[in-house]
């Protein structure tokens, strides 16, 4: 044995490459192949699109995770999101993130799913939604791709550029990951903690969940995120700590938990996600804000200077005609701007103006809010990228006469929880 | 015949061409006509003390060769022939060797003392010579044995353990062997050449004395009589002793406790005065325990090491001795020893040491380096500079960040101004710890920079000024640059603030190639390297056009190397090493390159030159394909794509080359992944070469004299293929299949116990199934049916391989996606089929809780494919 052999590299290294040359071959083949054979079997889209309605009850019983049992229906309920495909929106983001400053803004200023604050209680709250705490902050999508990490907020400019440990989010030495493989998540960025509190996730390593149930995506969300390192504290790669937000079937216990429950933090009111919807980008009934004075500190909006005005105000979106629009689809008219006033205030089609409501002309006619006449209080804040929806000027509304209380949520939940049967029928129904 | 083979044995080593030919033709016939008695023949001329050494030499050579071979398919067969020779003449010639061991000719018993153990290590296995080591006793316990036999004696107990492993031998074997190992190694009368044998066989001996270790009492004998050998008088006696130790560190490290101060004391001693040959086994017994205690540590992983049974802190408890003595031998260079590759002395064993030590005890280490590196660093002795600066270079990996770098930054300055010290090895080692710190410490990334925008312009002159210096210090000035590139490898901004020396700095590696004041290719190999690595490093598209030029430059030098006029084989060897480093650059720009959409325009432009080139220098050499520009081809084909079909005519002699060579096993192996990339590139388009292609592809994979290695690539490539030919792969099936399936019973005997056989397994398992993906998934939209006769005994594999305890990530995820595959290719008619082979819920909830994403969207997807299939 002559071990100065074995201890002679130390200080005369050879530098040769040959076997990383091959070894770096070999990993790309490797790569490669799976990525055809993957493309083979089609495997980024064919999960998301099993004819799940044709799968017997026997089958289910082996497979809970894949099945989505309510697929077919909430198709059915909501014909609108049969038509966006996935493919469309793949090739999307592919060419968005190629995009550059304005242009890019305003397509990710597009690409979040907006809550529809919660007017009244949907039927079979605890059936088919869930609920979480919705913590306090800057509402973003988080994106990574290219080796780096982007967080965009909601009207479309950048909050964050930073390394993160989310897939191909840093430039790090692990085998830098091709390109097609990103994240988009959606997140709420928590300044006290300097965390991001994933909310939603819409993209995995490239795969879309687009056109996934929430309670998929959610199931997604909390088996990927922690694997990939990106909740451990912050390093060099990875400047900011995600984290995921405890969700709950919206059961009284769920409800509970999530309304009184401590969380680390700041609580902002809460969600409700109808487990069978998809990620619908815009305005959806299917994903829903609730809060009280108990649960946020922000139930009432303030105006640009920070204070809860005396009166109701509202942000809506002035037309060539001089009506006034919500930010829904299709928009709803809550009234009409005189054109003295646009010409005097020099106002153009499209900007978002801020208005006063005057309580004594709000009606309330067959369920439906009208707002009557609105006095005019200025343009808002440039940084606006959307007018106020319908449902958020109602439930400002009823916050300040008659809000929707915790109680009415508690009361509104079926007390026979695992009565199946009774499900059945109201499915039927529907 | 015993004349008739003298003469021949004698002839076969004349100096004249024409005799000696003749007759290693004669000994061959004989050879041929009648091994048995060939053997027998041989190993009576081995005894004869009447015949000269010259012949007895010989014999004793063809012999062992006929025994023993380096290739183990080779040494497979001769052990099988020797097996089969006729029992009564297999013992005829056992006596024989046994006979020569007496002989006073020594180079006849020595050479006997070796076949005897290549017999023993075909017998002994067996079971079959079991009274060898009791014969081999008897020659050390009779009382008047003379030495000479003694002698030979122990070094056949010697070659014998060296040949077999400890469990062919009985305890009471072993316990008889070290007694009279230990007698020779102690015995007062014993003369020099006995107890050097007894203490070289002890060597060999340790590994089978792992009882005997355990036991205290036969522990402290075979310790003390190991120690008190250590001081003999002779050194090389001293020497072998000290080797034993080193050895003894590492298989025995847990016992060693009670002896550490007496081991201190002698180690201490010997590297301080004794001969250097002695002090260097010295020194590396500490080597050995500091591996060993890195070891440990890398087990635990960070857990509280030191608290742990097996762990006893050697290092850290002899630290404030150790070192001291480790920087003494510092000081003893040797006048230009950096300029010859081949020495090796106690100062670098020293800084090894040192090194190793401080990757042990970490920020330890520091408090008793740093004043020796202070205090001499400006000594006017060169030889203090230089051991000042080689301590600090050898201490650089262990100790924390934080500790370092405030030293690393207040001595950054001093080291690169020493790169102008009068003295040639101080800029050896200053070099050389400029790239340990680049190498180490040195990343964009960090938050702490070791190299900043204000000093970058000063490392980068000081290290192309000494670039140009002695080759042996610009060598180690390559490695500083290499490193120094590395550093920017993860930048997270697409601009690196090392581009605007990157031009000079490629001039300098250029010009560095064509130095021509230089002895050996060392250096000019280095800075091709380093050339890579500045290619990998760079950031695209900033650094574009000096890709580009260096594209260009690079095919003009391959162009010249191609067009040479090679008249000697020394001439046509260097010309290859040239190509194969050429190639090598080639291979990274490409990929480099392709790394954007813009910048492949650049190759693309140059493809069709590029792969004129290519085709040269595989037209250099008539017999193999050149390696280097083999794997250049494989990023070729990924970067062009379906381009790649106009390449292929000229290319596919070459290919098929490469894949028939299976000797040079690498080269093989490279093309068979090359098959795989143009699979991908050109899709079908690869139809009319898949008839040469897949009979070599077969015949490699029944060819016993391919390197193992190479046989799962062999399978996955037959997935590659059938997935870019899709339905054309029918015609393969009828060969393939049963090859699929002879290869699976293979994987189920394989031997559990050896490790390489394990991943032997593991990979041709997963061979196996990427073959099947690629011809089920190829096979599902227009044969599906061909594979319904497989689809049970693929499942029945499947399950085997889900029940193997053995099986790797890879081969899990393989595994499971051809569960899939066979679901999405074969759909209802193996409903019934998967309904009774269940173990797929099992298995796939096993993947389920995996912590693999890969592994948890594939198992996702087959377990949505199995669903699809039970439902219709």
């Amino acid at each position: 044995m002559a071990p100065h052999e074995l201890r002679r590299p130390f200080k005369r290294p050879a530098i040769s490459d040959q076997q990383r040359r091959r070894d770096l071959a070999l990993i790309r083949q490797t790569q490669q192949r799976s990525d055809s054979q993957n493309r083979a079997r089609r495997l980024a889209s064919s999960i998301f699109d099993l004819p799940s309605h044709s799968l017997p009850d026997a089958c289910q019983a082996d497979f809970p995770d894949i099945v989505d049992v309510g697929y077919a229906i909430s198709l059915e309920q909501f014909p609108e999101l049969e038509a966006s495909s996935p493919t469309v929106r793949h090739l999307d983001f592919v060419q968005a993130s190629k995009l550059k400053g304005s242009a890019a803004r305003h397509w990710f200023a597009r690409q979040l799913m907006l809550t529809e604050w919660m007017i009244d209680v949907p039927p079979n709250l605890d059936r088919d939604w869930y609920v979480f705490a919705r913590p306090a902050g800057k509402r973003c999508f988080v994106v990574s791709s290219n080796g780096s990490t982007v967080s965009r907020l909601r009207n479309g400019s950048v909050l964050h550029h930073f390394p993160s440990s989310l897939p191909n989010g840093a430039r790090t030495k692990e085998i830098s990951a091709p390109s097609h493989v990103y994240c988009i998540l959606d997140c709420i960025f928590h300044e006290p903690d300097q965390t991001y509190y994933v909310i939603d996730m819409v993209c995995w390593r490239g795969y879309s969940l687009y056109d996934c149930s929430a309670e998929f995506r959610f199931f997604w969300l909390n088996s990927k995120l922690s694997e990939t390192g990106a909740c451990n504290p912050p390093s060099t790669y990875h400047r900011y700590r995600f984290s995921v937000v405890p969700i709950y079937d919206c059961n009284p216990i769920g409800l509970h938990k999530a309304y009184t429950g401590g969380f680390v933090f700041v609580k902002d009111g809460l969600l409700f996600y109808n487990r069978h919807a998809h990620y619908q980008t815009g305005n959806t009934p299917l994903a829903l804000v609730w809060k009280d004075e108990l649960c946020s500190q922000y139930v009432l909006d303030t105006d640009s200077q920070g204070h809860v005005p005396a009166e109701q105000q509202v942000v809506l979106e002035l037309q060539d005609d001089g009506k006034l629009i919500t930010s829904d689809d299709p928009p709803i008219v809550f009234g009409c701007l005189e054109r003295e006033i646009i010409q005097k205030s020099s106002l153009q089609a499209g900007n978002f103006l801020r208005l006063s409501v005057i309580d004594e002309c709000v009606r309330i006619v067959d369920g439906k809010l009208e707002l009557g006449d609105l006095k005019f209080v200025g343009k808002a804040n440039r940084a606006r990228a959307f007018a106020d929806s319908y449902s958020k000027v109602f439930f400002q509304y009823t916050a300040r006469h008659s809000p929707l209380q915790f109680q009415d949520l508690i009361a509104s939940l079926d007390p026979n929880l695992d009565d199946n049967s009774e499900s059945n029928d109201m499915e039927m129904i529907d | 015949m015993s004349l008739q083979i003298t003469q021949l044995l004698l002839s076969a080593q004349s100096a004249d061409g024409r005799v000696r030919s003749a007759a290693e033709e004669n000994l061959k016939q004989f050879q041929e006509q009648n091994l048995p008695h060939f053997l027998l023949s041989l190993s009576v001329e081995l005894a004869d003390d009447l015949k000269p050494p010259e012949s007895r030499r010989l014999a004793g050579i063809i012999l062992k060769n006929s025994l023993d071979a380096k290739d183990a398919l080779r040494k497979a067969d001769l052990t099988q022939q020797w097996v089969n020779v006729d029992a009564s003449l297999k013992v005829q010639i056992k006596e024989s060797l046994l006979l020569t061991l007496r002989s006073p000719v020594s180079e006849a018993s020595q050479t006997a003392s070796q076949v005897i153990a290549k017999v023993a290590s075909i017998e002994i296995p067996r079971r079959e010579w079991q009274d060898l080591i009791g014969r081999l006793l008897t020659n050390m316990t009779q009382p008047d044995t003379p030495a000479t036999l003694r002698q030979a004696t122990l070094e056949t107990l010697g070659y014998v353990c060296e040949e077999i492993s400890p469990q062919d031998l009985e305890q009471q074997e072993v316990n008889a062997v070290l007694t009279a190992v230990v007698q020779g190694m102690s015995g007062v009368q014993e003369s020099y050449k006995v107890r050097l044998a007894a203490v070289r066989s002890l060597y060999n001996a340790l590994d089978f004395a792992q009882t005997n270790f355990e036991n205290e009492m036969e522990r402290n004998y075979i310790m003390k009589i190991v120690c008190e050998t250590a001081v003999s008088k002779e050194s090389e006696i001293r020497q072998a002793a000290f080797e034993c130790l080193v050895s003894i560190a590492s298989m025995y490290y847990e016992i060693l406790g009670p002896y550490m101060e007496a081991l201190f004391s002698l180690t201490a001693n010997a590297v301080k005065g004794d001969e250097e040959s002695v002090a260097l086994q010295a020194v590396e017994f500490w080597s050995s325990i500091c591996d060993m205690e890195i070891q440990i540590q890398d087990e635990y992983d960070g857990d509280d090491v030191r608290s742990s049974d097996g762990y006893h802190n050697f290092i850290q408890r002899a630290l404030s001795m150790l070192v001291p003595m480790l920087l003494e031998t510092l000081l003893k260079q040797e006048e230009d020893q950096d300029q010859d590759d081949s020495i090796w002395n106690l100062s670098m064993a020293g800084g090894t040491c040192l090194g190793l030590v401080a990757k042990t005890v970490c920020d330890e280490i520091l408090p008793l380096v740093m004043p020796f590196v202070e205090g001499n660093i400006t000594k006017p002795d060169w030889r203090s500079r230089e051991a000042a600066t080689f301590a600090f270079g050898s201490i650089l990996e262990g100790p924390s960040i934080e500790q370092l770098l405030p030293m690393v930054h207040a001595g950054l300055d001093f080291l690169l101004n020493a790169m102008n010290d009068q003295n040639s090895q101080v800029k050896d080692t200053t070099a050389w710890t400029l790239g340990r710190i680049f190498e180490i410490l040195h990343s964009s990334n960090c938050e702490y920079q070791v190299v900043t925008p204000a000093n970058l312009q000063r490392i980068v002159s000081v290290l192309l000024e000494g670039i140009r210096d002695a080759p042996n210090v610009a060598e180690k000035v390559c490695g500083a640059i290499y490193f120094l590139a590395q550093g920017y490898e993860d930048a997270e901004s697409d601009s690196s603030i090392l581009t605007p020396y990157l031009g000079q700095i490629i001039s300098a590696l250029l010009w560095t190639t064509d130095r021509t004041d230089v002895s050996n290719s060392k250096l000019r190999s280095s800075a091709y390297e380093t050339l890579n690595e500045i290619v990998r490093c760079s950031q695209i598209p900033e650094t574009t056009n000096m890709i580009a030029q260096l594209l260009s430059e690079i095919m003009n030098r391959l162009g010249r190397n191609v067009e040479l006029q090679i008249l000697t084989s020394e001439e046509k060897e260097k010309q290859s090493d040239l190509q194969a480093l050429l190639c090598g650059v080639l291979q990274v720009i490409i990929q480099k390159l392709c790394t954007s959409d813009d910048t492949k325009l650049i190759f693309l432009q140059a493809a069709d030159q590029l792969m004129a080139l290519f085709l040269r220098v595989f037209a250099c050499q008539s017999s193999t394909v050149h390696e280097e520009a083999m794997l250049a081809i494989g990023a070729f084909a990924y970067a062009t794509g379906h381009e790649f079909v106009k390449y292929m005519p000229e290319f596919y002699k070459y290919l098929e080359m490469g894949l028939q060579n299976y000797e040079e096993y690498q080269v093989c192996s490279i093309s068979v992944g090359v098959v795989g990339d143009i699979c991908r590139a050109v899709d079908d388009k690869i139809l009319p070469y898949c008839d040469g292609i897949m009979s070599n592809l077969l015949k490699n994979l029944s060819n016993a004299m391919l390197h193992r290695s190479v046989k799962a690539p062999l399978f996955s490539c037959f997935g590659d293929i059938a997935l870019a030919i899709g339905e054309n792969f029918e015609k393969y099936v009828p060969y393939v299949m049963p090859m699929l399936q002879g290869a699976a019973e293979l994987c189920a005997n394989l031997d559990d116990n050896d490790e390489e056989m394990l991943e032997y397994g593991n990979q041709l398992r997963r061979g196996i199934f990427e073959a099947y993906s690629g011809i089920l998934q190829g096979f599902k939209t227009s044969k599906a049916e061909l594979m319904m006769p497989f689809a049970n005994h693929l499942l029945q594999f499947t399950e085997a391989v889900f029940r193997e305890t053995n099986r790797d990530d890879a081969v899990t995820k393989a595994a499971v996606a051809v569960i899939g595959d066979l679901a999405d290719t074969l759909g209802p008619s193996i409903k019934l089929l998967l309904k009774n082979a269940n173990f797929h819920v099992h298995f796939l909830g096993e993947c389920f809780s995996s912590e693999d994403d890969q592994l948890k969207e594939t198992a996702l997807w087959t377990q949505g494919m199995i669903g699809r299939v039970l439902a219709s």
